[in-house]
């Protein structure tokens, strides 16, 4: 299983100059393996940043981030004690990138011109697994979102919920273990958001860890929610209770 | 090791539908591009075949040709010369040659004329000659003699076989006797010889000799009769540069428009492959299968075609450009001669730009923080 520690975190940008800014200012948090995690705060107050921090998109400015119970391929064996993942050169932190964290974005990031199922293996193809393997899986993935009749069409075709789940789907085809979503209903009706609240509550019974930023009350008053964690101007104001 | 190939593979696949999402404009880059390594391929093709040809021409020629000038003109050479000179040290033989240019009115055609041990009423002609006149073996030819009395009868023993057939489609070759009939050509006189030497080092003195005892006599030296083909080659050669640069320079307006050209959406698309885990290296394979599989196919497409066009259709767009010198406008058949040096170059010049300045553009794309299309 999966733990996410993060100490003292700071990042800033425009290190150095006059506008340097402090996103997210000493941030500590663990992050529960199996649970929702809502992060929650007005704009601009550092959730998206603080996410692409976790999910190693981007290197904090100082303190440090562990994660614990994965297993890279450059790995002969599971660390027991975490991995430091701050300081990784820039090759392994892609691989545990690419292994750990899907990613479901707020603008769903879908390549236009090509197929569903294209779009689906989108993250599986550089990692060199065999054709088959994934194309196999996105079949099923496509199946358990009932999207599966729109596998070859292009996805300018597909409806705002659909596309939702095209974009869930491509954060599984590498079977991650936690699932990172930043503002995942901001374009949703209400109807569809809540569609997608059930989607997260099939992925936590599958055992996924999930991180979601959102200001919708749909996603943090959901009985699914573990934990909210509510941050302003780059720091937690409440980190909820532990689950 | 798999895992590296199939990384490969998978990339490529992925850039043939990413290609074949902008169909027309993919399609439409494929045919400039063919069309440009059509035309280079094409010309390098030509002069090959044409450099052949000249060699082939060359290879026949005597060592030296001797001429007689008579006011700075050529003019006809006295049997005794012949004589004289074969006396000279280092001459094995001396051959006086009867040749020259018909000018066939019927047709309106330049025909050569050239003389061999052959019986008197029978030729050999050229293939141009042959469908100039639309006669073939065992035909009769009626050429029209200088003494504008007795037209000269002359049955076609063979049509020459397309070696060459650049020098050759025009030929007509006849007895002496005919020859001499024909142009009413003056006994005793040759139209110029054709010199054998022992040593071939020696043909600039034996050259000075022959001038010491004839001042009259113009020698001619293999060496500068290479000179004159390759400087006809060569002027053409360079006319045929200039278009090669032009089409070289324009595929680079192209390459560079083309990598100027890298739209929003191109790097809106490599910023969602970024963060969905694509590390820089694997965006820039994906932009290299791009070029290359443009590139390689426009090239093969290109060579082959221009294959086709020169060696099986004989060059029909080049014919009025590079063969002015005859009325007679031989239909070639030219035989294949490929320079892979030439090809390689060409395939350098071509596939190697396009690709890099597709890649290029996109390393700078290709360097985002993965966080960047969180923020879009
Ligand atoms: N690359 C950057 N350069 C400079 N400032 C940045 C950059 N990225 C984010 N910021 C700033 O950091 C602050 C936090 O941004 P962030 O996107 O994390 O907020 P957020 O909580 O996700 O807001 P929202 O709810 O609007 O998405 C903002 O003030 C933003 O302007
Ligand atoms: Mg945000």
């Amino acid at each position: 299983m999966n733990m996410i520690s993060l100490t003292n975190i700071s990042k800033s940008f425009h290190v150095g100059k006059a506008s340097q800014f402090v996103a997210v200012n000493d941030v500590s948090l663990d992050i529960e393996p199996g649970k929702v995690t809502i992060l929650k705060g007005p704009s601009g107050s550092g959730k998206t940043t603080l996410m692409t921090l976790i999910g190693c998109m981007a290197r904090p400015t100082s303190g440090r981030i562990v994660l614990s119970g994965m297993r890279a391929a450059w790995m002969a064996s599971e660390e027991p004690a975490g991995v430091e993942i701050t300081s990784l050169p820039e090759r392994f932190l892609n691989d545990i990138r690419r292994r750990t964290f899907g990613f479901v974005f707020q603008q769903f990031n879908l390549l236009k011109g090509i197929s569903v199922l294209e779009n689906v293996m989108l993250p599986a193809y550089p990692t060199g697994e065999d054709h088959r393997e994934f194309a196999k899986r996105a079949g099923v993935l496509l199946e358990q979102f009932s999207i599966a009749r729109h596998a070859s069409s292009p996805v300018e075709w597909l409806s705002g919920g659909e596309l939702q789940r095209v974009a869930i789907a491509r954060a599984l085809i590498n079977d991650p273990s936690v699932i990172i979503a930043d503002e995942p209903t901001a374009h949703l009706d209400t109807a569809l958001s809540r569609e997608f609240m059930t989607i997260v509550g099939t992925l936590k019974k599958a055992g996924k860890t999930i991180l979601i930023a959102s200001h919708d009350p749909i996603v943090f008053d959901s009985p699914l929610a573990d934990r909210v964690v509510e941050m302003r101007d780059g720091v937690i104001t409440s980190s909820g209770p532990k689950p | 090791m798999n895992r590296t190939i199939e990384r490969h593979k998978n990339i490529l696949e992925f850039s043939l539908s990413s290609l074949l999402r902008r169909k027309t404009k993919n399609a439409s880059l494929l045919a400039i591009y063919t069309l440009i390594v059509f035309a280079i391929a094409s010309l390098l093709f030509f002069l090959s075949a044409m450099k052949r040809e000249a060699l082939l021409i060359l290879k026949d020629a005597p060592d030296m040709v001797v001429q007689r000038m008579e006011a700075g003109r050529q003019d006809l050479v006295p049997l005794s010369y012949a004589k004289e000179i074969a006396a000279l040290r280092g001459v094995r033989e001396v051959k006086p040659r009867l040749w020259g240019y018909y000018y066939d009115s019927p047709s309106g055609g330049n025909l050569t004329v050239m003389t061999a041990e052959m019986p008197a009423g029978f030729i050999k002609i050229g293939s141009g000659v042959s469908r100039l006149r639309r006669a073939t073996a065992a035909d009769v030819i009626v050429l029209q003699s200088y003494d504008n009395e007795v037209p000269l009868m002359l049955e076609i023993e063979e049509v020459l076989p397309y070696e060459s057939e650049l020098a050759a489609a025009d030929l007509v070759i006849m007895s002496e006797l005919d020859f001499r009939k024909l142009f009413k050509f003056p006994q005793g006189h040759a139209t110029d010889l054709a010199l054998t030497v022992a040593n071939p080092r020696e043909l600039s003195t034996l050259a000075g000799k022959i001038v010491d005892k004839f001042p009259d006599a113009r020698p001619i030296l293999k060496s500068e009769m290479l000179r004159t083909y390759d400087s006809i080659f060569d002027w053409r050669g360079g006319m045929m540069l200039v278009m090669m640069i032009a089409a070289v320079l324009s595929f680079i307006i192209f390459a560079w428009d083309r990598a100027t050209g890298l739209s929003a959406e191109e790097r809106k698309e490599i910023g969602i492959l970024k963060s969905i885990g694509w590390e820089t290296s694997d965006v820039l394979l994906l932009k290299f299968w791009e070029g290359a599989v443009i590139s390689l196919s426009a090239f093969f497409f290109g060579v082959i075609a221009a294959y086709v066009h020169v060696y099986f259709f004989s060059a029909p767009l080049f014919q009025p450009v590079l063969k002015g010198w005859s009325v007679l406008y031989p239909q070639f058949k030219l035989v294949p001669a490929v320079d892979t040096y030439q090809l390689g170059v060409l395939f350098f010049l071509t596939v190697a730009p396009y690709t890099f300045a597709t890649i290029i553009p996109c390393w700078r794309a290709a360097t985002i923080d993965p966080d960047a299309a969180m923020r879009s």
